[in-house]
């Protein structure tokens, strides 16, 4: 009782004190630091989303993830239908007071697209971009594409003028050993300034009030925080050293949602889990690969109970998927959306039909580090899979030990979540895993298939620019994929923030990137 | 004493080529930091680009012995995460991982020494069983339980303390301290106090068991007999003779709190070298973890050989070779 009563008269003080600063900050605990300054210098979109609240866009996407225009007032397509036009907003000032023009653009392009930098691939279609007049760009593309807007949501405008100064025109390349200018520094147009930066302990910003947009926040500073420790994380939401954070550890939930002071926030995430196969001839172990076969395929897909996987490994808090791609992403539709019903019976007698009626034994990759209770949903489709005669063996390590054995093909089946970011558009699996491997395209087709019908269709909905009939083809590709079952989805992750009654506001948004420049902190609440 | 400190180099040497190598051997098996550097939609193509330009592709014995030519000229390397040069990433967290352990040293001493002639005085008294009690929890808790437990009651029950970070600090040169300000006083409590237990009750066993020893030897029984004052004879004579162990033991210990104060540092969020070699090893940044690694190995080494040193300037028998022979017979 008397501790309790301690807490809540410690959690009053908290309060006054904060009123009587009379800021308001957003105290913000993440599971991890941003890896510095510079949004180009390693290819990590936690750090991106955090420093898009210092640096922006030409687009950006709204509060209901559709794109809406950011640095740029407007955009048309020329009639060669490979260069954009755009038009950019007038009286956009840098941190530094130095104007925002097509310079600022143009240079920003080189910097992200030239050949060190890590992030050139979120800029796939880019070949050059000109200046046209002070307020209009025009980029030129390397044929009809129709996602460059969506690119461009996350490709950061840099300061011309303060690039050149410092010598920050290109990305960090470390391979050079040479610190770079951007990597301490920010100068961007954002919302928000970087006002100090310790890495691993803390990062400050206080708000732009010449920003060019109408705030819809009500903050004055962000005050970032790491707490890589899921439990002192909890801890200090809890006694109010934080309020809030993009990470609440899914088995302290129920605890956090108890105490009178947070309230968590919960949702489903547009990250896809999916389970993939080999499509070599042999498996790792040098037996022949009987999933080219697509009954065994459909053997393992049917032996899966995904309803049990919802209800215990992800405690009812997963979306269970029949599609590859999540609700919300343009290119979902409905009838994709279908499960295939646990049938283990079904199963074996599918693996009689397929020749391989005994079973057979193959790896089963999973990562320890990567998705959401992944260890364990992995271990219960290993279990489920040995019940219908198989002999999956499991190997669970972090992801720099794994990734190099899918990708050089070392293993046979393999996880894989996708959330289609950056794009936010069914073209970013159809692309990048289930078109053959060639040049950029199929680079996460770990396994290995090609299909030409879907490749077909996959590069006639990169040049489509009808939106309607583009989305039509993304759906029609789907279709093949499902059909095909070349790779399974299993669920949509569920994601979880949590914050303190002093933030009265705070929109989640399915693709679990904070925008602060939406929350309002409430000083009492 | 020359030819002993020159031996004393070239081991020391020695010691930390082979963690190099050692190192590098291990690095191996931590994956590929190409596959944290670039993003989802980097082609097969860009990737094999980087890791040459990391020179990640050279042989083994290439990388080791250009890692070491640099090495020995003070050159460790950029990040692959931060993109800072390694040298000063750890210069920046050296100063918060020293005054924690420095702290966690302090409160081992000044706490372990008193409850450890304590209860070899008085080792009948119910108070020195319970301390012995608690010592036993205290060796076998975990850290990071100690950690956890101390920050759900005096962070989220109480409120006192800061549950992670180091509070405000203050720069006096490269050096950060946070021993200047009351938030950075009051974040050193917990961190210091959980990675001290262990030390603490190491301390109070070994000068209990010290004390017992020197308590029945004839020079205390003198002193007694003399009619030096109890106190006298506790906390000086018996007490002064059961420190050499102390030392060794503290000094040993040193290197070990450096390096285990990884675990305290993850649990509260401390940011010192420790948790900057954590979150290496996630991103498998080959450079921070070489540089920590070489680091702690020097720690080591250097520590031995002041504690030597110190052996020698505490114990006039130890002073040089001739006298240890001597000191022997008497």
């Amino acid at each position: 009782m008397t501790i309790r009563t301690l807490l809540l008269a410690s959690a009053a003080l908290a309060g006054l004190s904060g009123a009587a600063a009379a800021e308001n900050v957003l105290k913000w605990g993440a599971n991890r630091d941003i890896g510095s300054l510079d949004p180009y210098s390693y290819g990590d979109s936690f750090t991106i989303n955090v420093l898009n609240h210092v640096y922006e866009g030409l687009v950006r996407y709204n509060e209901d993830l559709q794109i809406e225009p950011a640095l740029a007032e407007s955009w048309e397509i020329l009639d060669d239908k490979v260069t954009w036009r755009f038009k950019l907003r007038d009286g956009v000032t840098f941190h530094n007071g130095n104007p925002f023009t097509a310079d600022d653009v143009v240079a920003s392009l080189q910097r992200v697209s030239h050949e060190t930098s890590p992030l050139k691939g979120n800029l796939p279609a880019y070949v050059s971009s000109a200046v046209v007049d002070d307020l209009t760009v025009d980029i030129t593309l390397n044929g009809t594409y129709p996602l460059l807007l969506n690119d461009l949501t996350n490709i950061h405008i840099f300061d011309k003028e303060w690039m050149v100064e410092n010598g920050a025109e290109l990305p960090t390349d470390i391979g050079s050993g040479v610190e770079g200018y951007a990597t301490y520094n920010a100068n961007g147009t954002g919302p928000f300034i970087v006002e100090s930066r310790q890495p691993d302990a803390k990062t400050v910003f206080v708000v732009n009030p010449d920003w060019w947009d109408e705030p819809q926040h009500n903050l004055d500073r962000i005050e970032l925080t790491p707490v890589t420790s899921a439990a002192t994380r909890v801890a200090a939401l809890l006694s109010g050293e934080i309020n809030f954070t993009n990470d609440a550890p899914v088995q302290d939930l129920p605890r956090l949602d108890a105490a009178p002071n947070v309230e968590v926030l919960e949702g489903v995430d547009l990250r896809t889990v999916m389970i993939g196969f080999p499509f070599r001839d042999t498996l790792v172990s040098g037996e022949p690969n009987p999933f080219k076969e697509k009954a065994v395929r459909e053997a393992l897909y049917k032996a899966i109970d995904l309803d049990l996987i919802h209800q215990r490994v992800m405690r009812g808090k997963s979306r269970i998927a029949g599609a590859t791609v999540a609700p919300p992403i343009p290119g979902y539709v409905a009838e994709l959306d279908t499960l295939p019903g646990y049938d283990p019976e079904a199963s074996k007698a599918l693996l009689a039909d397929a020749g391989v009626p005994e079973g057979f034994a193959f790896e089963f990759n999973c990562l320890s580090d990567g998705l959401v209770n992944e260890e364990q949903f992995c271990q219960a489709i290993a279990s489920m899979w040995s019940r219908i005669g198989l002999a999956p063996k499991l190997d669970v390590a972090p992801r720099a030990v794994q990734t190099p054995k899918r990708t050089n093909g070392k293993t046979d089946v393999y996880t894989l979540g996708w959330a289609t970011l950056p794009m936010l558009d069914a073209y970013s699996p159809l692309l990048q895993i289930f078109h053959t491997k060639e040049g950029n395209s199929g680079v996460f087709n770990w396994g290995g298939w090609s299909y030409p019908e879907l490749d077909a269709l996959i590069q006639q909905a990169g040049q489509e620019l009808d939106v309607d009939t583009r989305l039509g083809l993304e759906t029609q590709a789907l279709q093949i994929v499902k059909d095909e079952m070349i790779m399974i989805p299993l669920h949509q992750q569920p994601m979880a923030w949590a914050v303190t009654n002093e933030v009265t506001e705070m929109p989640l948004f399915p693709d679990n990137k904070p925008r602060l420049w939406f929350a309002q902190v409430g000083g009492q609440g | 004493m020359t030819a002993f400190l020159i031996k004393r180099f070239a081991n020391a040497a020695f010691v930390m080529l082979a963690v190099a190598l050692l190192a590098f051997t291990i690095f191996r098996f931590f994956g590929d930091p190409v596959e944290m550097m670039v993003n989802e939609q980097a082609t097969q193509e860009d990737r094999a680009q980087l890791r040459e330009r990391l020179g990640l592709n050279d042989g083994f014995v290439t990388q080791y012995t250009r890692f070491v030519t640099k090495a020995a000229q003070g050159d460790f390397g950029i990040s692959y995460r931060n993109q800072q040069d390694v040298m000063v990433l750890i210069g920046e967290r050296f100063p918060a991982t020293f005054e924690l352990v420095l702290v966690a040293t302090i409160l081992s001493l000044v706490i372990g020494i008193p409850l450890g002639v304590i209860t070899a005085v008085y080792r009948e008294s119910r108070m020195a069983n319970a301390l012995q009690l608690g010592s036993i929890v205290g060796v076998s808790l975990p850290s990071f339980v100690v950690g956890i437990m101390l920050i759900l009651a005096f962070s989220v029950s109480l409120g006192w303390l800061p549950a992670f970070g180091r509070g405000q600090t203050v720069d006096i040169g490269w050096w950060s301290t946070g021993l200047l300000t009351p938030s950075g006083r009051a974040a050193l409590v917990l961190p210091a106090l959980s990675l001290s237990t262990f030390q603490i009750t190491l301390v109070m066993r070994l000068v209990r068991a010290e004390m017992l020893e020197t308590l029945r030897t004839d020079y205390v029984k003198f002193a007694r007999a003399r009619g030096v004052p109890a106190r006298r004879v506790h906390w000086v004579h018996a007490l002064r003779n059961c420190l050499m162990p102390v030392i060794t033991l503290t000094g040993m210990q040193i290197g070990n709190l450096i390096a285990f104060a990884l675990v305290t540092e993850t649990v509260f969020q401390w940011p010192g070298m420790g948790l900057l070699f954590i979150q290496a090893v996630t991103f498998v940044d080959i450079p921070v973890m070489a540089a920590y690694l070489m680091l702690v190995s020097f720690i080591f080494v250097a520590l031995n050989t002041i504690v030597d040193v110190t052996y020698a300037w505490v114990d006039p028998r130890l002073r040089d070779d001739t006298a240890t022979a001597g000191g022997a017979n008497g």
